[in-house]
C-alpha cells in the first residue's frame, strides 16, 4: 500500500484526447520522475561497444547516475570517473585537469583499452572548454586508443542536437574508412533484432554482412562496421550518426522507421528489398499472422482496459491505434510530447476515439496518481509507466519496442499482450531494473 | 586539483541529502538542475520513492533559462505547484549550472514565499559536496524553524541524522527507538525517518539527543542552543558497545555534557592493521563495537567531509581512490562497502558493509541491522 507524505491533488490531471494539443498536450513546470527504470541512459548505450572504456567529468551529483547505473551492471572496471569541485570551474585548469585524469586513470589500468569515451559536462560547455584541444592531445600522449568526445549534458537538451542522437552520433566517430564489403549495419538502437524478424530474414536472404553493435563482441568486430555499404536506422534518433556516416564513410543511410501500420511496414520491406536489389518476399502471410495474434489476444482480453505508456514503444499513438482497430479497448496513454511521426495517429484517434484520456508522465501531480488509483490490476499495461500508473502486475514489460519490430514485432506484443492478461508479473521489482535488457545486480 | 577514481564508486552528493533528509516531512523539496538529478536520487539513493509519496520535483532547467537568467520560470513553476499541491514547506535546492550562473537561491526563497505564503527555505547545495552537507543543511533548518519544547524536560532521547543514505530501512532506526526504550529512555523525536513534521514540536522536551550520522551534528548543536539539550553521537552497534552507548548517554544527560561516543577508542597505534571505512558515525560505531567485541583495535578511514570532533588519534580522512589503495596495501583487515573491494590487496580481508550513499541499491539487501547485536561481519 502506498503511503503518503503530505501533499493533495486538487485539479484533474489527464485530458480527454479531444481537448489535447499537439505536440505538448501539458503545460511544463516541475517534474518528477516515476519508479519505471527499464530506459536506457548514455552509460548503456556506450557499452555496447566492446571492449571500450568511459571516463566521465563532472560534478559529484551528475555522477552519481552514471557510476551507479554501471555498478549495478556489474561493470565498474570499465567506467572511471572524476569530479569538479567548486574551485576548478573558474580558474582555468579545466582542460588540463581532464587531460591529468585520463592520464592517471590509464596510468592506474592494467590493460588499455582500445577506445576511451570521454564524457564533459554542462559545466564543461557552459564554461568553453576546449574539447577538441583535450582529444588532441590524450591522442598524441596515447597513441593507439581512439579517444572519443562525449556529452552528458542534460541542460542543452534543446539547444542543437539532443542527447540522444549525440550519443548515437559519437558511438560511430571510431569508425574510419575503409574497404567495403557489400554488408549491412542496423545502428542507432540498443537490442539486437533477431533472425525471426522480416528485417533480418531479408537481409540475410540477400546474402550480404549484417552486422548489428550490441551482437559484436571485440573492437575489431566494431570496427568491420565501416566495411558495410549500408546503415539501417529504425528510430529518429539514430539519424545523426547515419548522416555523419554517410558523409565521412559513404554508407548510404536506409531509415525503415519502427511502426504499427501494416502498410507501412510493408512500405519499409519494399524499400528494403529495392536497395538491396532483390525481390520482395511475399509477407501476406506474416501480415495475417499478426493480424490473427491481434485478435486472439483482443478475444482473450474480452474488453479489459488497456493502457500504454510512452516508454513502451516509439509511435505509441500508431501503436494505439493498432490495437483499438483490432478490438483491444485501449483508454489510456500516458505520453508527454507527441512526435511529428505520430501526428498522424494522433489525429486519426482524436477524431475516432475522442473520449480517449492521455495523460503527463513527469507532470508534478503525477506523483500522487498511483496512490489515487482506486482498484488494482483492473488494467492490462503495455509498458513500465503505464503499469506503475494503473497500478497492474498485468504488463507488457517493454521499453523502446525491444524485439517487436515489423510483423514479427505484432506477433510478439500479441503473445505477450496474451501472457500478461493470464500471468501477473511482480511490478515493483521489474520496473525498478535499470536498462532493459542489461545485466543487473538487483 | 583533481579527484579521480579509475574503479570504485562516488558518494552522492548534497542535493540527494536534502531530498533524503525532508523526505518524510510533507514539504515539497525542488532541485533546480536539468534533469538526471531527480532520476538518479529516486532510482539509487531513496528506498522509499516506490512506496511513499514525496514531493521531491525538478524544476528543468534548460540552458537558456540559465544564460539569460529567467528566475521568473523557476519561481512560477514552483508556486503553481505549490499551490496545487498544498505542502507544508518549500525547500529550493542549488545544482551545477546555477552555482555558475550565481543564482541567489536566498532571493529565490524569500520571494517564492511571498508568492506562495508557504514557508520557503534555501538550502545551498550545488551538486559538487557530499550528501552530508546537504542533509546537515536540511536537518539544521529543521532545528531552527520546526523544533519546538513545553519547557517541561521529558527522560526522552530524540534521534537526529536519520536517512536511509546512512541507516538504510525504517526497521533498522525501530531497532535503536527498542534499545532506547530497553534502556529506560522514553521515544523523542526523529530527525527524519518514521515520523513527521508535527512531531518535532516536542524536540525541545528531550533529555538528550543521540546523533547516528555526522548530518545530525549541526542540528544537535542548535537544540543545544536554543534548549540546553546535550548530544551523543554513535550508533548502538553490537552488545558491548550498546551498553557502553546507554551508560554515554545517562551520564550526558546527567552532567549536561557532550560525548563523542564513537570518537572514544582508546590509544590506537599508527600502524593498526584493521580499519573500517566510510562515514564518521556509522564506521566509528562500528570500529568500537567491533574493539570492544573482539578486544582488537580498529581505525577509521573518514571518507567523507567530516567534523574534527570525530575524528579519533590514529584516523585517517582520505577521499581519493589512489591514497586509498596506499593505505589498503598496509592493513590485513578492511571493513568496508563492497564497492572498495577492487582496491583493497588480495592480501587483506575484506568485510563487506554496504552503505547506501556509496553502493546505493547495489547491496542494500544485505545492510546489516547491527543495533545492540553480536556483529556478524565476514572477519
Amino acid at each position: 500500500m502506498l503511503k503518503k507524505a503530505g501533499g493533495e491533488i486538487t485539479a484533474p490531471i489527464g485530458i480527454k484526447i479531444s481537448q489535447a494539443s499537439f505536440p505538448r498536450p501539458f503545460d511544463t513546470g516541475l517534474e518528477y520522475s516515476p519508479p519505471a527504470r527499464g530506459d536506457w541512459n548514455i552509460v548503456h548505450m556506450g557499452l555496447l561497444i566492446p571492449q571500450s572504456h568511459q571516463i566521465y567529468f563532472c560534478a559529484q551529483g551528475c555522477l552519481r547516475g552514471v557510476v551507479q547505473t554501471t555498478a549495478e551492471m556489474d561493470a565498474m572496471d570499465r567506467l572511471s570517473w572524476a569530479y569538479l569541485c567548486d574551485e576548478d570551474y573558474a580558474d582555468g585548469s579545466m582542460e588540463y585537469n581532464i587531460i591529468d585524469s585520463v592520464a592517471e586513470v590509464i596510468k592506474r589500468m592494467k590493460e588499455r583499452p582500445p577506445c576511451i569515451l570521454v564524457f564533459l559536462s554542462c559545466m564543461h560547455l557552459f564554461a568553453g572548454v576546449d574539447f577538441d584541444m583535450i582529444i588532441d592531445e590524450l591522442e598524441g600522449r596515447f597513441g593507439g586508443i581512439d579517444f572519443v568526445k562525449c556529452y552528458m549534458t542534460p541542460t542543452m537538451r534543446f539547444s542543437g542536437l539532443a542527447p540522444v542522437p549525440t550519443m548515437y552520433r559519437q558511438m560511430f566517430v571510431p569508425l574510419r574508412e575503409c574497404e567495403k564489403d557489400g554488408g549491412v549495419n542496423i545502428i542507432g538502437y540498443n537490442w539486437a533484432i533477431d533472425d525471426d524478424c522480416e528485417l533480418v530474414r531479408i537481409i540475410k536472404s540477400a546474402g550480404v554482412t549484417l552486422r548489428q553493435l550490441p551482437e559484436l563482441t571485440s573492437y575489431a568486430q566494431y570496427l568491420e562496421m565501416a566495411r558495410s555499404d549500408i546503415n539501417i536506422t529504425i528510430i529518429p534518433e539514430a539519424a545523426a550518426a547515419a548522416a555523419d556516416l554517410e558523409q565521412r564513410l559513404g554508407q548510404k543511410h536506409l531509415y525503415l522507421p519502427v511502426s504499427w501500420d501494416p502498410e507501412k511496414i510493408t512500405d519499409n520491406y519494399q524499400k528494403l528489398c529495392e536497395q538491396l536489389g532483390i525481390q520482395m518476399p511475399d509477407l501476406s502471410q506474416d501480415m495475417a499472422q499478426a493480424k490473427a495474434a491481434l485478435e486472439n489476444a483482443a478475444g482473450l482480453l474480452d474488453g479489459r482496459p488497456v493502457a500504454v505508456d510512452f516508454m513502451a514503444a516509439h509511435k505509441p499513438f500508431e501503436l494505439c491505434r493498432l490495437l483499438l482497430e483490432h478490438g483491444f479497448n485501449v483508454t489510456r496513454l500516458f505520453v508527454d510530447v507527441i512526435s511529428g511521426e505520430d501526428e498522424q495517429a494522433f489525429e486519426f484517434i482524436r477524431r475516432s476515439y475522442p473520449e480517449f484520456e492521455i495523460y503527463p508522465t513527469v507532470n508534478s501531480s503525477m506523483r500522487f496518481f498511483a496512490s489515487s488509483e482506486q482498484t488494482q490490476n483492473e488494467y492490462l499495461a503495455i509498458g513500465q509507466k503505464a503499469a506503475y500508473f494503473c497500478c497492474t502486475d498485468h504488463f507488457v514489460d517493454i521499453v523502446g519496442a525491444k524485439d517487436m519490430y515489423g510483423f514479427d514485432g505484432i506477433k510478439k506484443l500479441a503473445a505477450q499482450i496474451a501472457d500478461a492478461h493470464q500471468n501477473a508479473k511482480d511490478r515493483k521489482t521489474v520496473i525498478q531494473h535499470k536498462g532493459m535488457g542489461c545485466q543487473s545486480c538487483l | 586539483m583533481i579527484h579521480y577514481a579509475r574503479i570504485i564508486s562516488c558518494y552522492t552528493a548534497d542535493t540527494s541529502g536534502v531530498c533524503s533528509a525532508l523526505y518524510e516531512l510533507g514539504g515539497m523539496v525542488v532541485v533546480h538542475d536539468a534533469s538526471g538529478c531527480n532520476s538518479t536520487y529516486a532510482t539509487h539513493d531513496e528506498p522509499r520513492w516506490y512506496d511513499m509519496d514525496s514531493m521531491i520535483y525538478i524544476s528543468g532547467l534548460t540552458e537558456i533559462d540559465a544564460v539569460m537568467g529567467n528566475d521568473d520560470k523557476f519561481i512560477d513553476d514552483v508556486c503553481e505547484s505549490a499551490q496545487r499541491l498544498k505542502p507544508k514547506f518549500i525547500a529550493i535546492c542549488g545544482s551545477p549550472m546555477p552555482a555558475m550562473t550565481g543564482t541567489d537561491f536566498d532571493a529565490l526563497a524569500s520571494i517564492i514565499e511571498q508568492k506562495s505564503g508557504i514557508p520557503t527555505y534555501a538550502m545551498h547545495t550545488n551538486g559538487m559536496k557530499s550528501y552530508l552537507v546537504g542533509a546537515s543543511q536540511a536537518f539544521e533548518m529543521l532545528a531552527r524553524n520546526y523544533c519546538a519544547g513545553s519547557g517541561k524536560t521529558k527522560n526522552a532521547v530524540n534521534i537526529l541524522g536519520a536517512t536511509p543514505l546512512d541507516i538504510s530501512r525504517q526497521e533498522i532506526v525501530d531497532s535503536i527507538w527498542g534499545w532506547l526504550e530497553r534502556s529506560g529512555f522514553e521515544r523523542g523525536c526523529c530527525m527524519a525517518m518514521g515520523g513527521t513534521l508535527e512531531d518535532l514540536q516536542t524536540a525541545g522536551d528531550a533529555v538528550c539527543d543521540l546523533v547516528i550520522s555526522s548530518s545530525g551534528l549541526a542540528a544537535a548543536k542548535v537544540l543545544k542552543e536554543r534548549f540546553g539539550i546535550p548530544y551523543v553521537v554513535g550508533l548502538p552497534f553490537g552488545e558491548e558497545y550498546a551498553d557502553a552507548l546507554r551508560s554515554d548517554i545517562v551520564r550526558a544527560a546527567a552532567d549536561k555534557t557532550d560525548i563523542v561516543s564513537c570518537a572514544l577508542r582508546g590509544e590506537i597505534s599508527d600502524d593498526c592493521d584493521t580499519v573500517v571505512v566510510g562515514e564518521s558515525v556509522y564506521a566509528g560505531s562500528v570500529a568500537r563495537a567491533f574493539e570492544m567485541q573482539t578486544g582488537r583495535r580498529a581505525r577509521v578511514i573518514h571518507t567523507l567531509d567530516t567534523s574534527s570532533e570525530l575524528i579519533a588519534r590514529a584516523d585517517k580522512s582520505i577521499a581519493d581512490e589512489d591514497k586509498l589503495e596506499q593505505e589498503f596495501a598496509g592493513c590485513t583487515l578492511v571493513i568496508a562497502d563492497p564497492l572498495f573491494k577492487p582496491i583493497v590487496s588480495e592480501t587483506a580481508k575484506f568485510a563487506p558493509l554496504p552503505h547506501e550513499a556509496f553502493s546505493g541499491r547495489c547491496f542494500r539487501k544485505s545492510i546489516p541491522d547491527l543495533v545492540d547485536k553480536k556483529l556478524k561481519l565476514e572477519f
